[in-house]
């Protein structure tokens, strides 16, 4: 519970650090350069690294390149149903969540399990 | 284009749109350390990419975008919609530099320092990122 707790602590300001940096920059596709930032990962594996050891640590970025090319067209598909859609950012973000989940899934299981 | 500060926006986020990202952030790190737990590092891997904040944060920026707009006395909506999908495009070129961070952590973190090893995937994260948004501005 309380590995939990300074997971949560961590992460939140390792995000928050990084969206407030993308809030004060311009132009707004430079920014969004942030809100793909590895603060989640940045959080998690520092605290991997000190609990389980670093090959832990390293077979957990290892997945995490399925997750980024999950994260590729999440955000591509996201920016494109934005453009041409008069759709509000929160429903199509939301909507688009199990997208990623499917691809990451299905990259893992095809690269790494089968 | 050049790249620029502007503080003025840290003045139209409000106090609460800063903890919905932090909680988001916090649950987000704190479930997957829960996954890697109970699934091992290969599921709970693939959330360490997971869009924590990407709702929270385009919402917000759609947001202000539409106040703007709506302060002019003009319709904000399609104003709105446009910076959400041009932030979005921005976190997909970001996206690719996560993949090379995942690369870097998974190659060298088993046998050099950690600090060493975050630090400098971090590093080329940004590097990676702003080449491949410079690229795609240049062409």
């Amino acid at each position: 519970m309380s590995q939990s707790l300074i997971r949560f602590m961590i992460g939140g300001v390792m995000v928050s650090a990084f969206a407030i940096i993308g809030d004060v920059l311009k132009p707004k596709s430079f920014a969004g350069l942030f809100g793909a930032a590895p603060s989640v990962a940045l959080a998690t594996l520092a605290l991997t690294v000190v609990s389980d050891g670093a090959s832990y640590a390293a077979n957990e970025a290892r997945s995490m390149m399925a997750g980024a090319v999950a994260f590729f067209i999440y955000a591509s598909l996201v920016s494109r149903i934005m453009m041409r859609y008069e759709f509000r950012a929160i429903f199509v973000t939301l909507c688009s969540v199990p997208v990623w989940l499917g691809v990451a899934g299905g990259v893992y299981y095809f690269v790494w399990v089968r | 284009m050049r790249i620029r500060l502007d503080l003025s926006t840290l003045g139209q986020t409000k106090w609460h749109d800063y903890a919905v990202r932090f909680l988001f952030g916090g649950l987000i790190t704190a479930i997957a350390g829960m996954i890697a737990k109970k699934f091992g590092p290969g599921i709970g891997g693939l959330f360490l990419a997971f869009p924590a904040i990407f709702p929270a944060s385009a919402t917000l920026i759609e947001k202000h975008e539409e106040e703007k707009k709506e302060s002019l006395g003009l319709n904000g909506a399609a104003r709105g919609r446009s910076a959400a999908s041009i932030d979005a495009a921005g976190s997909s070129m970001g996206s690719i530099g996560l993949f090379i961070f995942a690369f870097v952590v998974w190659q060298f973190m088993p046998r050099d320092p950690a600090w060493m090893v975050l630090g400098g995937a971090t590093v080329l994260w940004l590097g990676v990122s702003v080449a491949i948004w410079q690229i795609r501005k240049a062409l």
